[in-house]
Formats: C-alpha cells, structure tokens, sequence
C-alpha cells in the first residue's frame, strides 16, 4: 500500500519557517505507514511538534529524554514481541545530532549491540539548536556557533572535526547504515523503505537544514542541502552489516562543485572567507574522502 | 490548564486547530498557467501548507496535463518560507509582500 499522498504529520506546527526537519519527518512517515510507532529525543522537532495540549503527529509517538530514546525504543520493541504483537510494526526513532551523537549514544549502541528491530534517524541540524544554537560532535569543523565564537583570537569557528556517526553506527555492524539527503527525495525515499524492509538495528543519518543556526535565507534550505552532496562534503551512500568494502554511494556527482558554493550562502561560515587556507584545508577533506571512488582520468 | 496525566495528547494532529499563516511576510501565489504540475512544490513544503488537489477546473501549462492533480497552498498554514517559490522549476510561483 502506498501512502505518499496521506500526511501523517499536521500543519500549525511551530518550527521556523523553512526548517529541513518536518520535511524528513512527513516523508518519512509517508513510506513508514500508518502501523507505525515514534520514539522522539528532546530538541526542536520534539518541541515544536508538540506544543501541549497538541500534537502535529497522526501516529503513536513518545518523547523521551536524550539519554533514552534508543532504550525507550528497545522497550517497544521487547512489549510488543512480549504480546505477540511484533509483526509489521515499525518503530521509527528520530533523534537531533546532539540527542544522537553526544547525548544518546550510549543507548544507541546498546539498541544496535542487542539486535533490536528499530529504525533510527537522526536528523542533523549540527548544533544543539533548540537551545539557542550551542555546539555539538556533529557541528562541521569551521562552523560558528554560540560556544564557537569567532574573534580575533579564533578565527575559525569550531576547530574539531565533525564526528562520523554513520561511520560508528556502521561498525556495530548493524544491517543497514544510510546517509540520506531530502533534497535528493527519490533516493531519500527509497533509502527509508529499505530500512524498514530489513529486519534488526538500521541508522539513517540525515543531513537537516536549520535556516536560524545556519544563517540562511529560509527559502535556501533545499538549495544548500542539495548544494551539500554536490560539493561532496555530505555524500549519499549505505553499507550492510558493516562491510566497508561495499559501501555504496547512491549519488555520484559528475563533477564535484568547490566547497564554497555550499558554504557561501550559510551565515555560520562567513568568516573562512577571510581565511581562505582554512576553505583550502575542508576542500583538501572533501578530496581526501572522495579519492577512493573518482577514477582519475 | 488542567494537565493530563502523564500529559498524554489524545488529539492525532491537533496543531492543525492552531493556524501559523499569520507569521508570514511573503506569500507564495501560483501563476497555474505556467504550472506543469510537477508537484516539486508539494515534496518540500516543510508545514506541508500545499495540498493535492483535483486539477480539472484550474487553469493548465499543457492541455495534456489536465487530468494531473494541481498543487493548492492552504494560507491558513503557510509560513511564506519561499522554498516552494525558489524550487519550481518554472517559476509559476510569485513571491508577494503580504500588505496589512
Ligand atoms: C540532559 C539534557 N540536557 C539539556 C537539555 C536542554 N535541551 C533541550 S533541547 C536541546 C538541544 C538539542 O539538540 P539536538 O539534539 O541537536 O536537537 P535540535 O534541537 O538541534 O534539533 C537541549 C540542549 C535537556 N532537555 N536535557
Ligand atoms: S531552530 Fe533550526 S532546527 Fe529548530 S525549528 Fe528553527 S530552523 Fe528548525
Ligand atoms: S513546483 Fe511549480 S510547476 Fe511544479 S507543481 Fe509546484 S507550482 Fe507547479
Ligand atoms: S512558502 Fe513555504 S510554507 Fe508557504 S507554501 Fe511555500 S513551501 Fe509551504
Ligand atoms: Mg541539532
């Protein structure tokens, strides 16, 4: 059965006008179905979906803190199987990078160690943004952030590097790990619908625009996600049971644009512009990740 | 407010009695005479303000393209964010300063 044209998650909700995340969250849950239960994290989808007494979900949903979103899924997960009752439901968790990344990773590895049968997507904004836009293991090298301050002292915003999560969600050597883009909304789409067809731990590591942290025009959000994948520096691709040799990339630009293209239009790297060895230093990475796939001619 | 217990929400998608059309500055009006019902539109708006519509009675790019469903932006939900405005790609939507 296909649901695309049901809408499973309600207008009048409060995020920013132009945010990424309640796009990844409505195509989500249009492949997902309506036998479907969500777990959500503490951050700005939880908030501003569900602003008490409402709610813009249309399907079974919790909210946890971040500590415990992976286990209150795992809870589902064992409830359900204890009453007979496992068979084709979904269980979709959605975590921000700072639920996922730093703050609910313990959970997550246990959920991906003990084999549960859950989906989790993380939506990354990279910063704790609801919270007014602080730094997390996901924010981009070179990023601002409100606790990455630029000045004259530190010039470049955020000097570490950004965490690979699907990376580490791929060494558990769960069945599935994808990277997904909406921008790109056929591979997007067909990356979830695979996901919830195989069985055990699946992690999908979402790249999501945040038009008040990343400083952008609010009708860019899809232009500069886009631009993301194809400057190279979010690439689209999966890798089952941890096999890294097969990694698959499901999008190969013909030819890669320059990294400034994607960091132009984002007010949080304004400053690498006076500081061209550092776009120089994330185009050279970009390279350095991409060198493994381009045959050079 | 009296708090539910366990401030569990009874109401699927009740954020919809509660309208946000009045945060926007900007409002997205589809010209449908240049509209080639692609629904691009549709897939990105974030709120989704954009319904899918029967397209019999509107106006139309292509003949040929009559019987396709048209894309119908609900005001009462559009937060004028311009990512419709900035994605179709025939640029049948204008983007107007909401007056007073
Ligand atoms: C343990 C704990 N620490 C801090 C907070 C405050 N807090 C609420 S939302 C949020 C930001 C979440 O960031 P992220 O997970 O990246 O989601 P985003 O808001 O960026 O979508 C924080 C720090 C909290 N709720 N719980
Ligand atoms: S702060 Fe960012 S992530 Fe949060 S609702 Fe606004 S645009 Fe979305
Ligand atoms: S994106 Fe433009 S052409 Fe496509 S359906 Fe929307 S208004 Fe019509
Ligand atoms: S301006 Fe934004 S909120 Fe309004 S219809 Fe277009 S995409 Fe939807
Ligand atoms: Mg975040």
């Amino acid at each position: 059965m296909n649901y695309e044209d049901m809408e499973f998650f309600a207008p009048g909700h409060r995020a920013c006008a132009g945010c990424a995340a309640p796009i990844i969250v409505k195509w989500a849950l249009k492949i997902a179905g309506p036998k479907t239960i969500v777990v959500n994290a503490t951050g700005c989808l939880e908030v501003f979906s569900t602003p008490y007494p409402h709610t813009s979900w249309r399907l079974p949903w919790i909210h946890t803190a971040f500590e415990n979103a992976a286990a209150t899924a795992s809870g589902i997960d064992a409830a359900l199987k204890a009453i007979g009752k496992r068979d084709d439901i979904n269980i979709i968790v959605f975590g921000g990078d700072g639920g996922t990344s730093d703050i609910g990773f313990q959970s997550l590895s246990g959920m991906a160690e003990r084999g549960h049968n859950i989906l989790y997507i993380m939506y990354d904004n990279e910063a704790y943004m609801n919270t007014g836009i602080q730094r997390s293991s996901s924010t981009p090298f070179g990023a601002w952030t409100s606790t990455t301050q630029v000045g004259p002292s530190k010039p470049l915003g955020k000097e570490e590097f950004k965490k690979p999560i699907a990376d580490i969600m791929a060494a558990h050597r769960i069945p599935y790990v994808a990277t997904a883009n909406p921008a790109f909304l056929p591979d997007f789409k067909a990356k979830i619908q695979k996901a919830l067809s195989i069985k055990g731990p699946k992690f999908i590591h979402t790249i999501s625009s945040c038009t008040t942290g990343w400083r952008h025009d609010p009708s860019k959000t899809i232009e500069i996600m886009r631009l993301a994948t194809e400057t190279g520096i979010f690439p689209l691709w999966e890798i089952e049971n941890g096999d890294f040799s097969k990694i698959r990339i499901t999008y190969m630009p013909k030819q890669r644009k320059p990294v400034e293209e994607y960091l132009k239009p984002q007010g949080r790297f304004r400053h690498l512009f006076n500081e061209p060895e550092k776009i120089k230093e994330i185009q050279r990475m970009v390279d350095e990740w991409w060198a493994r796939f381009e045959v050079k001619s | 407010m009296k708090i539910s217990r366990g401030a569990t929400i009874t109401e699927p998608g009740s954020t919809a009695l509660e309208e946000t059309g009045s945060w926007r500055t900007f409002r997205p009006v589809i010209r449908y005479e240049k509209c080639i019902r692609c629904m691009i539109c549709w897939n990105f708006c974030p709120e989704p303000a954009i319904e899918k519509k029967e397209g019999e009675n509107y106006p139309v790019a292509n003949p040929k393209l009559i019987k396709m469903p048209v894309p119908v932006i609900n005001y009462n939900f559009c937060k004028g964010c311009g990512i419709c405005v900035n994605e179709c790609p025939t640029k049948a939507i204008d983007f107007v300063r909401e007056e007073k």
